[in-house]
């Protein structure tokens, strides 16, 4: 069969819903895009574990210690289960690390702001991994199998690190003066960059069109930012909290929110490498990978060793 | 790439299967890699397993595993097709003991 019918049939069975595994026929194009979407993903999650990762061991109690050690664990999870469905398109593991250690690969922007005061992490639960949510709730039902598996599976357990974030940004917004001003701060801080996690308009998105052709996407991504504009907003107002927005306004006609233009200048000069944390970032995960190196290479031949006697007692 | 990374081979690749509850079958959860089955079944524990979301972990390496393949989803499923006779259906009952059944 050529090419050309095979992607008419392809795109059939994208139409009529059906999910695509990892040994159907799929055009090279769509295998590509999903290996840079899903890597760029499992690169998020990973990198997400250092902001927060900063704070573990001045956490202001044992709980909220014991709270944010299982939320770091679970995004060291949710990398570990995007990769995996990522290895299914014929990429192993170890390249798509490199790429990112060693290469030019993406990973989200968020991710590379500093993480100044606890009320951060409060606001990384709320807003971060809130925009998360809405993120990945639709890719779960991308038309990827194993990409939609992975994000049913991250979407419940996002729904703990979201209330764990919302209920500690309440409590401080309802605290001392002090607390509600630290709180006030970290709000300020973290909602536009929240926003940025969409991605540019989408106008500005070349991906878009092809992706959501193919139900990898289902939504834009201003379509994703509107959803989290409107709810976020009503979030925000129940626990007193201020959205740094001089122009967020409901407009009784669309149902929605109107909220302001997006930095953008801040958002490309972060993609390019030039925000406060990526230098850091990168630094911090290549000598992870380098110093782990020899543990890789010693379990290797521990395992063989062990293999080695067994075979010979037997 | 691989001339920056000091080891030379990955890990190899198992499939994880974890099994809900006590009398439901195994389940696919997807993979690991590790250096043995031992090392296999902790990591496919801690990644998971972290909510008790199993009760039992099948892994397996994956090179062992074989499928049918998409292109056979045709001729290779097609026996089932044409004997309805092996469906509950193909047979009639008379009417009297149909309705109290
Ligand atoms: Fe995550
Ligand atoms: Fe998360």
């Amino acid at each position: 069969m050529d090419t050309e019918k095979r992607a008419e049939e392809f795109q059939q069975r994208i139409d009529a819903g059906e999910k695509i595994e990892p040994k159907d026929w799929m055009p090279e194009r769509y295998r590509k895009q999903l290996i840079r979407m899903m890597s760029q993903h499992a690169h998020s999650e990973v990198v997400g574990m250092l902001p927060e990762g900063n704070w573990i061991e001045r956490a202001p109690s044992l709980k909220r210690k014991l709270v944010l050690l299982a939320k770091v664990q679970d995004e060291a999870g949710h990398g570990l289960y995007i990769y995996s469905a990522a290895e299914t398109l014929g990429i192993s593991r170890k390249e798509m690390v490199e790429q990112y250690i060693y290469g030019d690969a993406k990973y989200s922007s968020i991710f590379n702001y500093p993480t100044l005061t606890y009320a951060d992490i409060c606001a990384i639960g709320w807003l971060v991994d809130g925009a998360a949510i809405v993120n990945q709730t639709m890719l779960a039902r991308s038309s990827y199998g194993p990409y939609s598996r992975s994000m049913v599976r991250i979407c419940k357990e996002e729904s703990f690190h979201k209330k764990q974030g919302y209920e500690m940004i309440a409590r401080m917004a309802n605290g001392t003066e002090e607390q509600q001003k630290m709180a006030q701060d970290s709000v300020n801080r973290w909602w536009w960059p929240s926003l940025m996690m969409f991605g540019p308009h989408d106008s500005d998105s070349p991906n878009s069109a092809e992706l959501i052709k193919w139900q990898v996407k289902l939504k834009t991504n201003d379509e994703l930012r509107q959803h989290f504009v409107d709810r976020t907003v009503m979030e925000a107002k129940a626990i007193g909290l201020e959205i740094p927005d001089p122009d967020l306004k409901y407009n009784e006609e669309t149902g929605h929110w109107d909220f302001g233009e997006l930095p953008w200048d801040e958002f490309w000069n972060v993609i390019k490498g030039n925000g406060i944390m990526n230098k850091e970032r990168i630094k911090t995960r290549k000598k992870a990978y380098e110093d782990g190196a020899w543990v890789r290479e010693a379990a290797t031949e521990c395992a063989r060793k062990k293999k080695l006697g067994e075979e010979k007692a037997s | 790439m691989s001339e920056n990374s000091s080891n030379k081979n990955e890990w190899p690749l198992w499939e994880v299967f974890t099994q809900p509850k006590s009398g439901k079958p195994h389940q696919h959860a997807g993979s690991v890699h590790a250096v043995d089955a031992e090392m296999a079944l902790q990591n496919a524990r801690d990644v998971y397993a972290r909510r008790n979301e199993g009760v039992n972990i099948w892994v397996v390496e994956s090179k062992h595993i074989t499928s049918s393949t998409p292109e056979d989803m045709g001729p290779f499923f097609d026996p089932a097709n044409d004997k309805p006779y092996r469906h509950p259906q193909f047979y009639s009952v008379p009417r009297a003991v149909k309705k109290r059944s």
